[in-house]
């Protein structure tokens, strides 16, 4: 079973190698918003210190967000050409495909942002977390990923066809804008203000910004835990629920 | 293995309150190439998914390999291969990948594995594309490529489903070679398609499936002799030449809708000639006139009294 798990991940990995909008979207695209939010717009917005050391870590969360969608499509895709009656045929276990799935989109974002982290970096970003912050850091992310991983496999198994999957993740892309990765939520109008407190992104972005700043605050990591394990669960029952339906 | 391959037995299957798999009989031995005939939405790919336990049937019961298809599903997925109605392979891996992942995932690790995927792309005449990813290959080579996939585990039992659907005539020549060769190996072999033609060419044993039934059964000489032959079809322009014509031409069978008259013929001229002649004896003109050999539609005319687009609705 575990060598089957090998296969689907070695296969998923080739993919992202040959797939080269896979790679644009997941490393490029993100570091060119940052570029565009910190040098273009960054110097209109009145932020408590550098603009580029309050907007990476939401700059990363978009990066996750951005690459999520092969994903989705590379799920689709499986399930509406035919390959997964071949696996199933093949007796390939459910945990070997979506695991391969998961595994292989938590190991694309995590290198697309350890090069957003650089690109920070070069463009001024100090962050003063102590080592121990550092890990807590990767953590959150690292669990964060996780989730929204499951949630993509899971639209992208509910997605009609792979066309579609392409953009179940939007809604997913849409969110970073509106928490607080590029403003506070404080000095958003009504209405919004009220969503980007509420809405997962927020307590994530806030809870590495905490971190980042050594400065960490428990209510947001707290927040940040809960959402990201809310989302992981539902997740990967829907997509467990789907996969069944569909495989 | 056992003399009987497939044998099922009032296979059912329903969608909502669509049937579509009526009480499904039938019986493959070993060895042999049997092939369901049909029109799209007939059920066919239903039935080779049911068989092939990709999904579960409502109703009737199937062994596959002397395996039962709900209780032993294990053990019939480890006998056969199947090669769905659309190519499943790899886009962005190459031919050689492709038949590499077939080979990692297979639950028995074969020795040797890299010299038999070798092997697979020579005989399928795709070594020369091997190294090139899946995306770039004609229809006819994905094909290929996806009926070598099936053939990594080696098994001895295999569904082939439309397998030459929307290939040119020369792929569709070289795929049944193909079939033919695995046959000589004493595979069994249980193919759907479209075409008469094709299961005329191939298979041991014929079922026609209609609308969720198994209209009729035998080999394809069985069947072809339950169709009308070649025949000539006049049209008219109106009511009354086609009663005049269909008064002098006593053998033929009229179409009071498209003002058309059916004469059986052999097509040839001749008897075309002799044809027109005895028209021209009683002044009549026919608006149009064809040669019809038979094909799928007569068939379905003949078995069941309505054409293959006309059955199209049910899909």
């Amino acid at each position: 079973m575990k060598s089957q798990t090998m296969v689907m991940l070695r296969r998923n990995f080739l993919h992202t190698r040959r797939n080269r909008v896979t790679l644009f979207n997941a490393v490029l695209m993100p570091i060119i918003m940052m570029l565009i939010f910190v040098y273009v717009f960054g110097g209109a917005f009145n932020v408590q210190g550098n603009y580029v050391d309050y907007a990476t870590p939401g700059m990363l969360m978009m990066a996750v967000s951005y690459g999520l969608s092969p994903t989705a499509m590379a799920v689709s895709a499986d399930m509406t050409n035919g390959i997964i009656n071949r696996f199933k045929v093949m007796d390939v276990s459910r945990s070997a495909v979506l695991t391969g799935q998961v595994v292989s989109t938590v190991v694309r974002t995590m290198l697309a942002l350890v090069a957003m982290t650089g690109v920070a970096l070069l463009m001024g970003f100090r962050p003063v977390a102590s080592f121990p912050q550092w890990l807590a850091a990767i953590g959150v992310v690292v669990l964060m990923v996780f989730a929204v991983s499951w949630l993509t496999i899971a639209l992208g198994l509910a997605a009609k066809n792979s066309e579609s999957a392409g953009f179940v993740t939007v809604p997913l892309i849409m969110l970073p804008f509106l928490s607080s990765a590029i403003v506070p939520a404080g000095k958003m109008g009504p209405g919004i203000r009220e969503f980007a407190e509420y809405q997962p992104f927020t307590p994530i972005i806030e809870t590495l910004r905490g971190l980042f700043n050594g400065t960490p605050s428990t209510g947001q990591t707290i927040a940040a835990i809960a959402w990201s394990l809310g989302i992981g669960i539902v997740g990967y029952l829907w997509a467990r629920a789907k996969f069944s339906k569909r495989a | 293995m056992t003399e009987t391959a497939i044998a099922a037995s009032g296979l059912r299957k329903t969608y909502g309150d669509k049937v579509v798999l009526d009480g499904i009989d039938l019986t493959v031995p070993s060895g042999t190439v049997f092939s369901l005939l049909g029109p799209n939405g007939a059920g066919k790919t239903t039935t080779v998914n049911v068989l092939t336990t990709l999904l579960r049937a409502d109703g009737g019961t199937a062994r596959v390999a002397g395996h039962d298809i709900e209780s032993e599903a294990k053990a019939v997925r480890a006998a056969i291969g199947v090669t769905g109605q659309f190519s499943a392979v790899d886009e962005l891996l190459t031919g050689q990948e492709n038949l590499q992942l077939m080979m990692d995932l297979s639950r028995a690790p074969v020795r040797g594995g890299k010299r038999i995927v070798a092997e697979l792309l020579e005989r399928f005449e795709l070594a020369d594309a091997a190294h090139r990813p899946a995306a770039t290959y004609s229809g006819g080579m994905r094909r290929k490529l996806d009926l070598a996939m099936t053939l990594v585990g080696n098994p001895r039992i295999i569904f082939l489903d439309e397998p030459t659907t929307g290939l040119d005539p020369r792929s569709r020549r070289t795929m049944w070679s193909i079939i033919r060769d695995l046959v000589a190996e004493g595979v069994t072999i249980f193919l759907t398609t479209q075409y008469l033609e094709e299961a005329d060419q191939l298979a041991d044993r014929v079922a026609v499936l209609d609308q969720a039934r198994l209209v009729a059964e035998g080999t394809p000489d069985e069947l072809k002799r339950r169709i009308p032959g070649t025949h000539v079809r006049l049209v008219f322009t109106t009511a009354a030449e086609l009663d005049a014509a269909a008064r002098i031409l006593t053998d033929s069978t009229r179409d009071e809708e498209a003002l058309a008259l059916r004469v059986p013929s052999d097509g040839g001229t001749r008897s075309v000639r002799t044809l027109l002649d005895r028209l021209d004896e009683y002044s009549l003109g026919a608006e149009e006139f064809s040669v019809h050999t038979p094909d799928l539609d007569d068939v379905f005319l003949a078995l069941t009294g309505h054409t293959v687009s006309g059955s199209e609705v049910a899909a």
